[in-house]
C-alpha cells in the first residue's frame, strides 16, 4: 500500500512540472485565443537569465523576481514587434509564428549558454521528509503549492477582475471588443507579458529537478499541452487537475504494468487522453464551445 | 447644432473606393436612417464613423473632427457601433457582454442598474443571463447587441440592420425595445437598414444611398410619400 501511496505522490510531482507550463498555455489561450508555441521558448529563456544572476551570487528568490520582470517584458516585447503583423489574420498562421518563436528563443539561449544541462539551484530546501511511510521532497511540495497559489489567482483574473473580462473579450472576438472601447494591443501585450512571466516562474520551479538546457521544456510542454487541453484549454483548474492526472497514471503505468516499464510509459498519459476527448471534446472543465449561425 | 456630421466622406478597403463623397448629419436627440440596396455602403458608412475603416473628408462629432481615430478611442467619445453581424463575444456570457460594453465607465453601481434595465428592456435575456452568448438564437443575440451598446452610456448608436435574418414578429420585438431605448435613454442613432418600415418606426429623417452615393435625402414622412422609395423599400 505505501508502495502505491509512494507512487502516487512522485507522479503528483512530475504532474506539479506540467501543471506549471499548462497555467501558463492557459493564460495565452485565455488572453489571445492562440495556442502559443513559443511559451517553453520563453520560460527558458526567462530562467536563464535567473540562472545567469545565481552564477554571480544573486539569491534565488531574487534571481526568480527579475527574470519574471525580464519575463513580462520579453513576452510583451514579442506581442509587439512579432505576433501583432499576425493579428486579425489566419489564426494558424500566427500558430506557426510562435513555433518559429521558439525555434528562435531556443538557438539563442543555446548560443549564449549551450546546450548541456546545467544544475540549477532550488528555491526550496533540498530535503526529503517521510510522512506514514512516503518519502516526499519539500521541493515537490513548495512546486505545488505556488502552484496552487498561481491556479487561484490566474483564476480570479479571468473570473473576477476587470482585466480578465477584457483579456478574455480580446481574445474572443478583437475587432468586436474593439467597439466597445477596448484597447485590443495594449491587452494583448500584457496577455504575453503575464503568460512570459508565469512562464518564468514555472522555468524556475522545475530546473532544478530537470536541470537547466535549452531543450529544458521540450519534452514538458507536449505533457503541459496535453493537460491543457485535457482541462479544457481555457481553465486554470482544468490544467492543474489533468496535469496531476498524467502525472499519476505515467507514474502507475510504469510502475505496476510490467510490458510498459519506464520507456513505454510516456505513451499511456496521451492514450488516456485521447479516450477522455473522444467521450468529452471540450476537455474535463471547458465550457462546451456552441457555435450557432 | 447637429451632434454627427459627414461632410464628403470617401472611404476605401484598400485601393477599392467604395464610398465617393457622403454627406449627411444627425441632430442631438435625433434618429436618422441610412437606406439603400445591397452593397450601396451603408456598412461602411458606419465603419467609417466609428473608425475601423479608411476615410478622406470631414466627419464632424460634437464639432470636432474625428475621421482617422481608431475604434476604442470614437468609443471613448461616445459612439457605440452595434455591427452587422452583432459581434455577439460567444464564450462569454450575457452578464459578460453586458459588462463589456461598460468596460470604459466607472460608476458601478449605476452599471448594475443598467444591466437591468437591459434585461427589462429585452425580457428574453433575463433567463439567459449566465449562458453563453453563442448559445443565444439570432434574435437574442441582436438584442444582447444592441444592450451591449446601451452599457456605454453612448452620445449615438449606429446599428447596423438589426433586423438581419430574423422572424418579422423577432425583428419588431427587437425595434420596438430601439423605440422605448430611443425615447427613454436619451440616445441618438444611426440606424441603417433595409427594411424601411423597421426603420420608420424609429428615425425622423433617411438619406438614401446609391453605390457610395447620396440619391436622395428626405424627413420620414416625405420618404414614405414617395412612389419609387415605397416601392424598393416598403414593400410597395
Ligand atoms: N471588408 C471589405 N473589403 C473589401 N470590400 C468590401 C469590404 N466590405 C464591403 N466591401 C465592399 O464595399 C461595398 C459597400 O459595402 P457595404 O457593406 O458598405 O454595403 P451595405 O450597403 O452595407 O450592403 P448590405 O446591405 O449588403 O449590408 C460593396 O461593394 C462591398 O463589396
Ligand atoms: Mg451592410
Amino acid at each position: 500500500m505505501s508502495y502505491f501511496i509512494q507512487v502516487v505522490v512522485d507522479g503528483l510531482s512530475n504532474g506539479a512540472i506540467y501543471a506549471a507550463i499548462a497555467l501558463a498555455i492557459v493564460l495565452v489561450y485565455r488572453a489571445t485565443g492562440l495556442i502559443n508555441f513559443a511559451q517553453g521558448g520563453m520560460a527558458v529563456t526567462a530562467t536563464f537569465v535567473a540562472y545567469a544572476l545565481t552564477r554571480v551570487g544573486v539569491p534565488v528568490l531574487l534571481a526568480l523576481v527579475v527574470a519574471v520582470v525580464f519575463g513580462f517584458l520579453l513576452g510583451a516585447l514579442l506581442e509587439r514587434g512579432v505576433m501583432r503583423h499576425f493579428e486579425g489574420g489566419d489564426p494558424d498562421t500566427a500558430v506557426v509564428a510562435t513555433i518559429a518563436l521558439l525555434v528562435v528563443l531556443s538557438g539563442l539561449s543555446a548560443y549564449f549558454f549551450g546546450y548541456e544541462p546545467h544544475p540549477f539551484p532550488s528555491l526550496f530546501p533540498n530535503r526529503t521528509i517521510e510522512v506514514l511511510g512516503v518519502f516526499v521532497s519539500l521541493r515537490s511540495i513548495g512546486t505545488i503549492t505556488v502552484l496552487l497559489v498561481v491556479m487561484i489567482a490566474l483564476q480570479l483574473l479571468f473570473r473576477s477582475t476587470k482585466l480578465g473580462l477584457a483579456m478574455r473579450a480580446v481574445a474572443d472576438n478583437p475587432r468586436s471588443s474593439a467597439l466597445s472601447g477596448l484597447p485590443v494591443s495594449r491587452l494583448l501585450m500584457i496577455g504575453w507579458g503575464l503568460a512570459a512571466a508565469l512562464g518564468a516562474i514555472a522555468g524556475v520551479l522545475v530546473a532544478p529537478q530537470l536541470f537547466i538546457s535549452p531543450g529544458m521544456l521540450d519534452f514538458v510542454l507536449v505533457y503541459a499541452l496535453a493537460s491543457a487541453i485535457l482541462g479544457g484549454l481555457d481553465s486554470p483548474i482544468g490544467a492543474v487537475v489533468a496535469a496531476a492526472f498524467i502525472g499519476v497514471v505515467e507514474n502507475l503505468a510504469g510502475a505496476y504494468l510490467d510490458f510498459i516499464g519506464d520507456d513505454l510509459k510516456i505513451a499511456v498519459p496521451f492514450i488516456a487522453v485521447i479516450v477522455i476527448l473522444v467521450v468529452r471534446p471540450q476537455g474535463l472543465f471547458g465550457r462546451k464551445v456552441t457555435v450557432r449561425v | 447644432m447637429s451632434l454627427l456630421e459627414l461632410e464628403d466622406v470617401t472611404a476605401s478597403y484598400g485601393h477599392a473606393q467604395v464610398l465617393h463623397g457622403i454627406s449627411f448629419s444627425l441632430s442631438e436627440n435625433g434618429a436618422t436612417g441610412l437606406l439603400g440596396a445591397n452593397g450601396a455602403g451603408k456598412t461602411t458608412t458606419l465603419r467609417a464613423i466609428s473608425g475601423t475603416v479608411r476615410t478622406t473628408g470631414r466627419i464632424l462629432f460634437e464639432g470636432r473632427d474625428i475621421s482617422g481615430l481608431g475604434p476604442d478611442r470614437t468609443a471613448h467619445l461616445g459612439i457605440a457601433h452595434v455591427p452587422e453581424g452583432r459581434g455577439t463575444l460567444g464564450q462569454l456570457s450575457v452578464r459578460e457582454n453586458l459588462l463589456v460594453g461598460a468596460y470604459q465607465r466607472k460608476d458601478r453601481k449605476q452599471i448594475a442598474t443598467d444591466v437591468d434595465y437591459v434585461l427589462d428592456l429585452f425580457p428574453n435575456l433575463q433567463e439567459r443571463v449566465r449562458s453563453n452568448a453563442a448559445a443565444l438564437s439570432g434574435g437574442e443575440q441582436q438584442m444582447l447587441a444592441v444592450g451591449r451598446a446601451f452599457m456605454a452610456k453612448p452620445r449615438v448608436i449606429l446599428l447596423d440592420e438589426a433586423s438581419l435574418g430574423l422572424a418579422p414578429s423577432t425583428a419588431r420585438r427587437v425595434y420596438d425595445a430601439i423605440v422605448r431605448l430611443r425615447r427613454e435613454a436619451q440616445v441618438s442613432m444611426v440606424v441603417v437598414e433595409q427594411n424601411a418600415n423597421l426603420a420608420f418606426s424609429v428615425v425622423d429623417d433617411a438619406t438614401v444611398l446609391e453605390t457610395g452615393r447620396v440619391a436622395l435625402h428626405g424627413s420620414r414622412d416625405e420618404l414614405m410619400g414617395m412612389d419609387a422609395v415605397r416601392r424598393a423599400y416598403l414593400g410597395g
